[in-house]
């Protein structure tokens, strides 16, 4: 039976919020894992709080798993949820501002008692003061069905309750036309070990579904439905950024034939990597948790010596205090990787949100000259792709390379269309040339500058080297002033010469010249194209060009954008990319800057980017930096 | 293999460049002497040093060398182990780099077990930076940073050492060649993190810090050389011996000759003895040197490859592993 309120779209936007403790992050990736299978695209988006578990029903203990599905090519996790199942008022109050007009409102009746009201802040019923009169609202004693259905197995009235992600599940399942086979499956399998539990998630799942199955006589739950992806043929897999990021790396380990080394400390949103790599032993990676991030950029330095691949990551404060550790890295003329995900700043700032604001840091910080490469991924899968990169950089420059990510990137997932590995070329390291001796050691390959990887153990190649300025020949140590003249253009011109290497930028989306390019680099990809794909759908002039490789950039990036009347550079940071491109290709640009530890939204960015579009003004009149939403 | 190697071909060419009379060229040549001796090859041995005078070793040696930063030779060194765990490690620090910007990392470094041969240079002084206090310079030491004396607490390294679960802690005087020489050979067999403290003497900055105990006529009341098994005796004719008194658990100086069978016997596994030497100060009590305590356990690299039993060789490929996940297939 059709329903009148029922929603058919392209896409569909659908939250989940509760608790911290609430299991919505489960719900979400279940739900995920059953859309991935009906032939949609998706893109997802956790928002969980630095606390593990705030205090019960606040506003600041909400928990929320965002997922766009339909119809692609979907880049985002969406900007307005057109869905919105809240496990209580807190979780109600926090996301209502975020929902789109006449979004559909599943609320656990059960939890709006005048304590749970209060807690979250509501002075009145949010169901009768006619705040939700725009939206559709169901209520379901969510709680209340989830204890009955769990009855028989004799948990306790918490433990039972705790089913009440399931039995949600089951229901917004239910909503989307589709069983609950592949969760049952799941279910199976992950509490296997947990007979009760098994059956009571089961039960739970079941019933959400079949309450469905019910209420649909009284057409009070609407039929929701999206359109189909037209995905390239192949094999697919959902991925979340730092699964992707930890593959890549043990992939380069293969690549290149080296074991990977990967030392860290634990740090929010860079975790994900370290849990990651500490399974893939089989793959030839070997994790190392330091005692500090200092001592894991170390340790990662010292693997580096000893001939592995050495990794670090961490984000933006770890990084900080890993910065002395780089700059020996670049003195020393080893390979390194270091990954920072990026989170909200500065100091602990917000640990569990998403910016791009360590560019600077990046690119720019460190004592004295110090250059080194930067490269950044765009999208949960292309982390795989650029980890790959970093490795083969540091390998062919003997250099240490950072690999921007972030928050976003970390916890995002999408569908990822699998790599064949023999697409990928070997990763190869400068061996030494000449024969045993100290000559060899400090003979650099004369495209990549690199120098020769000699690890201890070698015979024959005994050296010291160090933190201290060293003869350009000999390796020795050396206060010669013009040799640490010419140290200092040899450390940056291998920089530059990454250049040679690299990819020329291409535009993504529209135009190759025209009125306007539209340029980003990092997490900001998916918004920035469905922006862009936007705005050409009303057939003006706009193109996207999202970078990559930021120090040095692709040599052809300056006669690229010299071909657009004006540029936008729309970040999640104050202008980190705008004072690069100006300082690298004196290039003028309109910043579009956002902090607000939440992506970028599409609609924002089309009306910023539109506004610039009907602007008749010259560039030069028009101002040059312009404030995201906040939203 | 090649010929047996002499100290001098583990000389490096580079000048060495300590202030005349500094202890280091005395450790230095204990070092070369050892490494010798031990049949050390120079491309499986690796010196690691953070900054400050003691730094400088590596490039002494010849061998590998790195020269890092501040403090954080024991957290490169660390994962050079993991990556080649076949090789020779040697730290070398002082006491402000271990002690003071690294001190964290030679906590982990000894509570880990690392294999790692850590030789601190302490001569209580900063030297690079021109004579300030540091972590182990006694209350009162007068320096540019400290003009009216320092009123730091000092900390101990043996017992720093020792609290941080070191497997192994021994302690030399930089002249001694005897004492050093056997030390040195016991680190090079130990397995795991292995702690030398070295009595350093800074000429310049710091000179006879300490007499008390090294000087000629001290040396028979201000040595106690321990040996494991044998008993705790010192002074002139080995008449003075280590007693322990029950009543006050404290340590006692007693007769030797006349109560011989009241004198502890070195029992270098056992750690509440090794806390009581460790503590011992002059002149009260005579400093205590040699192996003080060795009481090996698994080091961190072998239950590292314990987990990574193929060596950190592959035994799966990326293309299986990307695909331990539910997929699909789109056509």
């Amino acid at each position: 039976m059709e329903s009148s309120h029922d929603i058919q779209a392209e896409s569909i936007v659908v939250r989940f919020a509760g608790d911290s403790g609430d299991g919505v992050q489960l719900m979400g990736t279940q739900f995920v894992a059953a859309t991935a299978l009906t032939g949609r695209d998706f893109g997802t988006f956790p928002d969980y709080p630095a606390e593990i578990r705030a205090p019960h029903g606040t506003t600041y203990g909400v928990s929320a798993y965002q997922i766009n599905l339909g119809a692609g090519p979907i880049t985002t996790a969406g900007d307005a949820p057109k869905v919105l199942v809240a496990f209580n008022p807190a979780a109600l109050k926090v996301n209502l501002p975020l929902l789109d007009d006449g979004a559909l409102v599943v609320v656990n009746s059960e939890s709006f008692t005048a304590r749970g009201l209060t807690k979250a802040g509501y002075t009145e019923d949010p169901r009768k003061s006619g705040e939700l009169d725009s939206f559709q609202l169901v209520e379901v004693d969510i709680t209340g069905l989830t204890l009955e259905a769990v009855k028989p197995y004799g948990l306790s009235k918490s433990d039972a309750g705790r089913s009440k992600n399931f039995w949600a599940l089951g229901l917004v399942q239910w909503m989307f036309g589709r069983d609950v086979g592949i969760i049952e499956d799941w279910v199976v399998k992950k509490f296997a070990k947990n007979a009760v539990v098994r059956d009571a998630n089961l039960a739970a799942l079941r019933a959400g579904h079949a309450y469905g199955e019910t209420a649909e006589l009284a057409a009070a739950l609407p039929h929701l439905g999206t359109g189909k992806a037209s995905f390239e043929p192949g094999e697919y897999r959902g991925v979340r950024g730092g699964e992707a990021l930890a593959l890549g790396l043990a992939a380069a380990g293969e690549l290149a034939d080296r074991p990977v080394i990967f030392c860290s400390y634990p740090i929010t949103p860079a975790s994900p990597i370290l849990h990651q790599l500490a399974r893939m032993g089989s793959l030839g990676v070997g994790v190392f948790q330091a005692e500090d991030e200092i001592a894991a950029a170390c340790a990662a330095i010292g693997a580096a010596y000893g001939g592995a691949i050495g990794v670090t990551s961490s984000s933006g404060p770890g990084i900080a205090l890993k910065t002395e550790a780089i700059g020996l890295a670049i003195n020393a003329e080893l390979p390194l990787v270091v990954v920072d995900s990026q989170r909200g700043g500065p100091s602990t700032g917000l640990p569990t949100k998403t910016e791009q604001s360590d560019l600077y840091q990046a690119v720019y910080g460190r004592n004295a000259d110090a250059p080194l490469p930067v490269i950044a991924a765009r999208s949960p899968s292309d982390c795989f792709a650029m980890a790959i990169e970093a490795v083969r950089i540091a390998l062919r420059h003997m250099t240490p390379v950072f690999l921007l990510t972030d928050g976003y990137l970390a916890n995002a997932a999408e569908p990822w269309l699998l790599p064949d590995m023999r697409d990928f070329a070997p990763i190869k390291s400068n061996a030494a040339k000449g024969p045993a001796g100290k000559a060899a050691i400090f003979d650099r390959d004369p495209k990549s500058l690199g120098r020769p990887w000699i690890a201890p153990g070698t015979p024959g190649f005994m050296h010291r080297i160090g933190g201290l300025e060293k003869d350009i020949r000999t390796g020795n140590i050396s206060y010669d002033a013009e040799n640490h003249q010419a140290m200092t253009h040899l450390r940056a011109n291998k920089v530059a010469a990454v250049a040679d290497f690299i990819p020329d930028q291409t535009v993504e989306l529209g135009p190759q010249q025209g009125a306007v390019a539209v340029v980003g680099w990092g997490s900001t990809y998916g918004a920035l194209y469905q922006a862009v794909r936007r705005i050409l759908r009303t057939h003006k002039s706009v193109s996207h060009i999202h970078l990559r490789y930021l120090n040095p950039f692709p040599k052809n990036l300056g006669a690229l954008l010299s071909g657009f009347d004006r540029l936008i550079v729309p970040e999640m940071n104050m202008g980190q990319l705008a004072t690069l491109l100006r300082d690298k290709l004196g290039v003028e640009v309109i910043q579009y800057n956002k902090v607000t530890g939440q992506p970028f939204q599409i609609r924002e960015l089309v009306r910023f980017i539109e506004a610039q579009l009907s602007a008749s003004v010259h560039v030069g009149s028009l101002p040059r930096v312009m404030h995201g939403d906040r939203a | 293999m090649s010929a047996e190697l002499s100290a001098k071909d583990f000389a490096s060419e580079q000048e060495v460049r300590w202030c005349p009379g500094c202890g280091d060229y005395a450790i230095l040549k204990a070092v070369t002497r050892v490494l010798a001796d031990v049949g050390a090859q120079p491309e499986n041995t690796v010196f690691v040093s953070g900054i400050g005078c003691a730094a400088r070793f590596p490039y002494y040696i010849e061998s590998y060398g790195f020269h890092t930063i501040h403090g954080r030779a024991p957290a490169i060194a660390t994962g050079l182990r993991l990556a080649n765990p076949e090789l020779d490690i040697w730290v070398v620090t002082g006491d402000g780099d271990a002690l003071s910007i690294g001190g964290n990392h030679l906590l982990h470094a000894l509570r880990r077990n690392v294999g790692l041969k850590i030789l601190l240079f302490n001569n209580e002084v900063y030297g690079l930076t021109k004579g300030q206090f540091s972590p182990t310079s006694r209350p009162g030491t007068r320096t540019p940073s400290s003009p009216a004396g320092s009123f730091d607490s000092p900390v101990s390294p043996g017992l720093f050492a020792l609290g941080a679960g070191a497997s192994f802690i021994a302690r030399a005087i930089d002249v001694d060649k005897q004492g050093l020489g056997g030390v040195l050979e016991a680190v090079h067999a130990h397995e795991g993190a292995a702690f030398v403290e070295i009595y350093q003497n800074c000429i310049v900055y710091n000179d006879d810090v300490f007499s008390t105990f090294t000087a000629k006529e001290n040396a028979a009341d201000g040595q106690l050389h321990v040996k494991h098994g044998e008993p705790l005796v010192f002074g002139v004719d080995r008449g003075k011996g280590l007693r322990f008194d029950v009543a006050t658990m404290k340590l006692e100086i007693i007769d030797a000759k006349a109560r011989p069978a009241e004198v502890l016997r070195h029992d270098e596994t056992n750690s509440t003895l090794a806390q009581l030497l460790l503590a011992m100060q002059p002149p009260e009590f005579p400093v205590a040197l040699g192996v003080v305590h060795r009481n090996p356990r698994t080091s961190f690299e072998a239950a590292f490859y314990k987990h990574h039993p193929t060596g950190l060789k592959r035994t799966a490929s990326v293309a299986d592993a990307m695909r331990q996940t539910s997929t699909w297939w789109v056509k």
